[in-house]
């Protein structure tokens, strides 16, 4: 076990292997049933493992024999690949064991396929992380998205998930040409596309430029940044609930990995006027993702704007970064760089976490829509723990995970006095208000979710999931809560222990930036995170949260010993108004009225009030997607025009195809020769 | 610990003005206290269908506020809980204890409690952005994040009028009237539920949670003025190991404080209360202003 890198590939070798063992035609499905995903989680562990100690390690290197002739594998694994395995193993895990339990009542052929897809999607993005040349990178990249692609049509037998699939699959390839692109323009004709080629190749500033604009928005589509987010909304409500968390935990994260590994590593010279242009496109994915998060009332679709608010948050940090970097100011381009790293490994175990937790929800009543749930906690309580977990620490509150990388973007912003671009400083700040407008929007959103799922009453009683019969709303299983007890412990040593994993992050910018943060920051100790010097700023995370505990222990035995502990209980006060029913409480749209009120404009709303005579009055209302409007319809016009000016091409007809041969020949001859 | 015992005493005292400005006779301005003990004394009444979280909130609240208290200098700038968080982990304090108020309110399942912590968030997701900017204009003038540095650089500086921190002074009273629901925002003394926010969100509690949740709104009140009073008027208080310098500050801060009550009552008497609807407007022109009280920063400077 001395390479990490040789047992990473064994690791996802493993993975490809418990796939295809699902298959085999001993008939009978135990294997997928009992010890497929156990095994896959047991792997996705011990890739944890070697990736974090692959992030110790200095780089290395190796080289399959296998692809084409002439064209082998080219493998590595450095610092960055590292960091990016740990979180793939680490979320992988926790989602494998839930998955254990979430599919225990999948029949048998169902279910072998679904461990099939399952383990080559977790396979391929280990090997997107592992990939020293463009070739590989590539092969791996489209298994990841076919592989997912096949896992969000599961249920392919609705045709809205099919049109799901399809949108996810059309955006992913788009995707991926541009990034094919990229790598073509980066080579710049040398005919060798190993990673090492492509980052000692010397690019003059325009291809550079065109470069980074390809492999920024053929990443941003997986990523799923405005405005090509589209496919996230419809996928995420489609794929099963662990595909969920997987798709938006790592697999987002891969894009994210290709950003910093083509921009940072492989293009190098990284200019500020990209930063900006990943400042401007990632403020509007914030506040995009969450407003429009804040008027859906499904709750997956939910969480899916959220996620795009999420990659706005890391694209927010990472621009910071280019931003210093390109000014010559290195040490607070590590620190956005940490921020951004951080975001993304934080993200990935919180929105796991809310997926499984959206997962167990519709596992145990069927539902999505939160106007149909309420009162889930006494139903689902260990559910609700978690759930309330993962909710606080997206909501970017102390002392979870969420708040600290959010902390040190907004640390990163403060750094702002050191640029020297009067324009470009005053920038930066601003940026940092959307971050903190976007992060209150959030605990909103969060607080909506939270009380309208779980807490309060059924509200719609009369709803079949909510029928005694049905047995609706039976708590998760025990595979179940041990995948969400170890998310939900990630939340919290990541919150509780960010010094530990900043300085993990400062040998990544070591590496990719040949500097990492100043000396002071190198006093962080376990308990306290500093990231430049103690006089500037400190957070410690475990004292805040031993002084609200003790506190709140201190008043509730305080109150006990000198008062009294006695409770009554009794009717809910209702005002005076005796005929309150729990349909009266507030539904998702409701909570979501104040900022349909105040950002109006912003939304593309279809309402129907009910006139005073109407026999059966209902009201309905829509919010849709301005994006859909103003870009994909005009461009799927416009591809199906032209498609059906290149169809006129097609004759069928034998001669008229020789014909184009033979003026096809006649071209070549006149131009090339 | 002493901010917490004495923060109802400026509740009272707040209390005691208004009643002044308003003509009618003043009660003590013990009276924050004895409802306090009133309300310990009596039993908890509790809705039927009420979560473990229901009842873990008050305790919550009271701990979030004591640690905020803890971070925020008032007599002197060694604290022993100040480089543990910041003005960013600060807000970060207030929007925790907010959260959870915002989830007990919704625990019952009646309409107001859902009302009341909707229109809560409303008002602290324009509120808390407003508030971070606010102290990011600070953290700009001194180069930290961190308070208690903060105001030793801004105690130091000669008398000079930053046009800047002018802004955030008034960005910051805004959210100050907005986060501790006070008039023109929300009416700390209404009887009618269709008009209430805060009061709202704590209809369903009584007796010692009530008295906890109380006392927190009023350490919420001190803090806050406290760190008005840091930021903007820091003059007179201790340094560091400095410990005779603690009676003048003690001295100082009472008269300050004094003050600060005293203009929060002539407000709430002067002010009408603004339709929900407004509250975003003057909460977003908060907002603005502290942004651009950042960039006159940037400007002044480059």
């Amino acid at each position: 076990m001395s390479s990490p890198l040789v047992s990473s590939l064994g690791v996802a070798v493993c993975w490809l292997a418990i796939g295809l063992l699902g298959l085999a035609p001993a008939g009978n499905a135990f294997f997928a049933r009992r010890l497929a995903f156990p095994l896959g989680a047991l792997a996705g562990l011990a890739l944890a493992a070697f990736g974090l100690q692959g992030l110790w390690m200095p780089a290395e290197q190796m080289t399959l024999p296998l692809g084409l002739p002439d064209l082998p594998f080219h493998l590595r694994l450095d610092g960055l690949s590292g960091f990016f395995l740990m979180l793939l193993g680490t979320v992988s895990a926790g989602v494998t064991v839930y998955a254990t339990g979430y599919f225990r009542e999948e029949s048998a052929e169902r279910l072998t396929l679904i461990a099939l897809q399952y383990h080559v999607f977790l396979a391929s993005m280990a090997l997107v992380m592992l990939a020293d040349d463009a070739y590989l990178f590539m092969v791996a990249w489209e298994t990841m998205a076919l592989s997912s692609y096949f896992l969000v049509t599961t249920d392919h037998k609705l045709p809205a998930i099919r049109s799901a699939g399809f949108l996810y699959l059309l955006i992913a390839h788009l995707g991926a040409i541009a990034i094919l692109l990229c790598f073509g323009v980066m080579h710049g004709g040398q005919g060798d596309y190993t990673f090492s080629a492509l980052r000692s190749a010397d690019l003059t500033p325009f291809w550079a430029t065109a470069a980074f604009l390809l492999a920024f928005f053929g990443f941003g589509a997986k990523a799923g940044m405005i405005p090509l987010h589209a496919w996230l909304p419809e996928a995420h409500p489609a794929a099963p609930s662990p595909v969920s968390a997987l798709m938006s935990g790592i697999m987002l994260k891969t894009a994210i990995y290709g950003m910093v590994r083509v921009i940072y590593d492989l293009i190098g010279g990284v200019r500020w006027e990209w930063g900006i242009l990943v400042l401007a496109i990632g403020a509007a994915t914030t506040l995009f993702g969450v407003l429009y998060a804040l008027m859906q009332h499904d709750l997956k679709r939910l969480l899916a704007y959220h996620s795009v608010e999420n990659i706005g948050i890391i694209l927010l940090g990472l621009g910071m970064s280019m931003v210093f970097v390109g000014f010559g100011q290195v040490a607070a381009g590590a620190l956005g760089l940490i921020a951004a790293l951080y975001h993304t490994l934080n993200h990935a175990v919180f929105k796991a976490l809310l997926f499984l937790g959206a997962g167990s929800i519709l596992h145990s009543c069927g539902l999505r829509d939160l106007n149909d749930m309420g009162g889930l906690i006494r139903k689902m309580p260990n559910t609700a723990f978690y759930f309330l977990i993962g909710a606080l620490a997206i909501s970017a509150l102390p002392p979870l995970n969420g708040f600290v990388s959010e902390w040190l973007t907004f640390q990163t912003a403060l750094q702002a006095p050191v640029l020297e671009h009067g324009v470009v400083r005053s920038l930066l700040p601003l940026f940092a208000a959307t971050l903190a407008l976007a992060g209150a929007l959030t605990a909103m959103c969060f607080v909506k979710v939270y009380g309208i799922a779980f807490l309060g009453q059924v509200r719609e009683p009369r709803h079949p999931a909510h029928a005694p019969a049905r047995n609706g709303g039976h708590d998760c299983g025990g595979a179940e809560r041990m995948g969400m007890a170890w998310l939900a412990a990630g939340c919290f040593v990541l919150g509780l222990f960010p010094a530990s994993f900043l300085l993990m992050l400062n040998r990544i910018c070591v590496a990719l930036l040949g500097r990492g943060l100043p000396e002071g920051a190198l006093e962080s100790s376990w308990l306290w995170l500093v990231p430049t010097s103690s006089e500037q700023a400190s957070y410690s995370p475990l004292i805040f949260l031993a002084v609200i505990v003790a506190v709140t222990w201190l008043a509730f035995v305080l109150v006990r010993r000198f008062y009294h502990g006695r409770v009554r209980y009794s009717h809910p006060w209702d005002c005076g108004y005796p005929g309150q029913t729990p349909r009266m409480q507030d539904t998702a749209d409701a909570f979501g009225q104040p900022i349909r009120h105040v950002f109006g404009p912003l939304y593309l709303m279809k309402r129907h009030l009910p006139g005073p005579e109407d026999p059966a009055p209902r009201f309905s209302l829509e919010i849709e997607d301005r994006h859909w409007y103003l870009l994909y319809l005009p461009v799927a016009r416009l591809t199906e025009f032209v498609s059906s000016r290149i169809g006129l091409l097609q004759r069928g007809r034998i001669s008229i195809y020789l014909l184009y041969s033979f003026l096809t020949l006649i071209a070549l001859l006149v131009f090339v020769r | 610990m002493f901010v917490v015992l004495v923060a109802p005493l400026l509740m009272g005292w707040v209390n005691q003005c208004r009643a002044w400005l308003q003509n009618r006779s003043a009660p003590s301005i013990l009276l924050p206290y004895y409802t306090l003990a009133k309300l310990f004394h009596k039993d908890a009444v509790i809705a039927r269908d009420a979560s473990p979280l229901f009842r873990l909130t008050p305790y919550v609240l009271f701990g979030c506020m004591w640690l905020a208290a803890g971070i925020v200098p008032v007599l002197a700038t060694d604290l022993p809980f100040a480089p543990a968080a910041d003005i960013i982990a600060l807000v970060g304090v207030f929007a925790l204890a907010r959260v959870f108020a915002a989830l007990a309110a919704m625990d019952i399942g009646t309409p107001f409690g859902g009302l009341g912590a909707r229109r809560e968030m409303l008002i602290g997701f324009l509120a808390e952005p407003a508030m971070l900017m606010t102290m990011f204009t600070a953290a700009f003038i001194s180069g930290s994040t961190q308070l208690t540095t903060i105001v030793e650089t801004l105690a130091h500086r000669e008398f000079a009028i930053y046009p800047s921190l002018a802004f955030a002074a008034v960005a910051f009273l805004m959210v100050l009237l907005a986060e501790n629901a006070r008039i023109p925002i929300d009416n700390p003394t209404t009887h009618l539920e269709l008009t209430m926010i805060h009061e709202a969100m704590i209809l369903e509690y009584s007796a010692r949670h009530l008295a906890l949740i109380e006392w927190a709104v009023a350490i919420k009140l001190f803090a806050y003025i406290t760190i008005g009073i840091a930021l903007f008027l820091p003059w007179g208080i201790a340094e560091a190991g400095n410990w005779e310098a603690l009676p003048v500050a003690f001295a100082s801060l009472a008269l300050k404080l004094a003050f600060a009550g005293a203009g929060l009552a002539l407000l709430e008497t002067v002010l009408a209360k603004l339709r929900l609807f407004l509250a975003p407007e003057f909460l977003s022109s908060a907002f603005l202003l502290a942004v651009l009280g950042m960039l006159i920063h940037f400007l002044a400077r480059g």
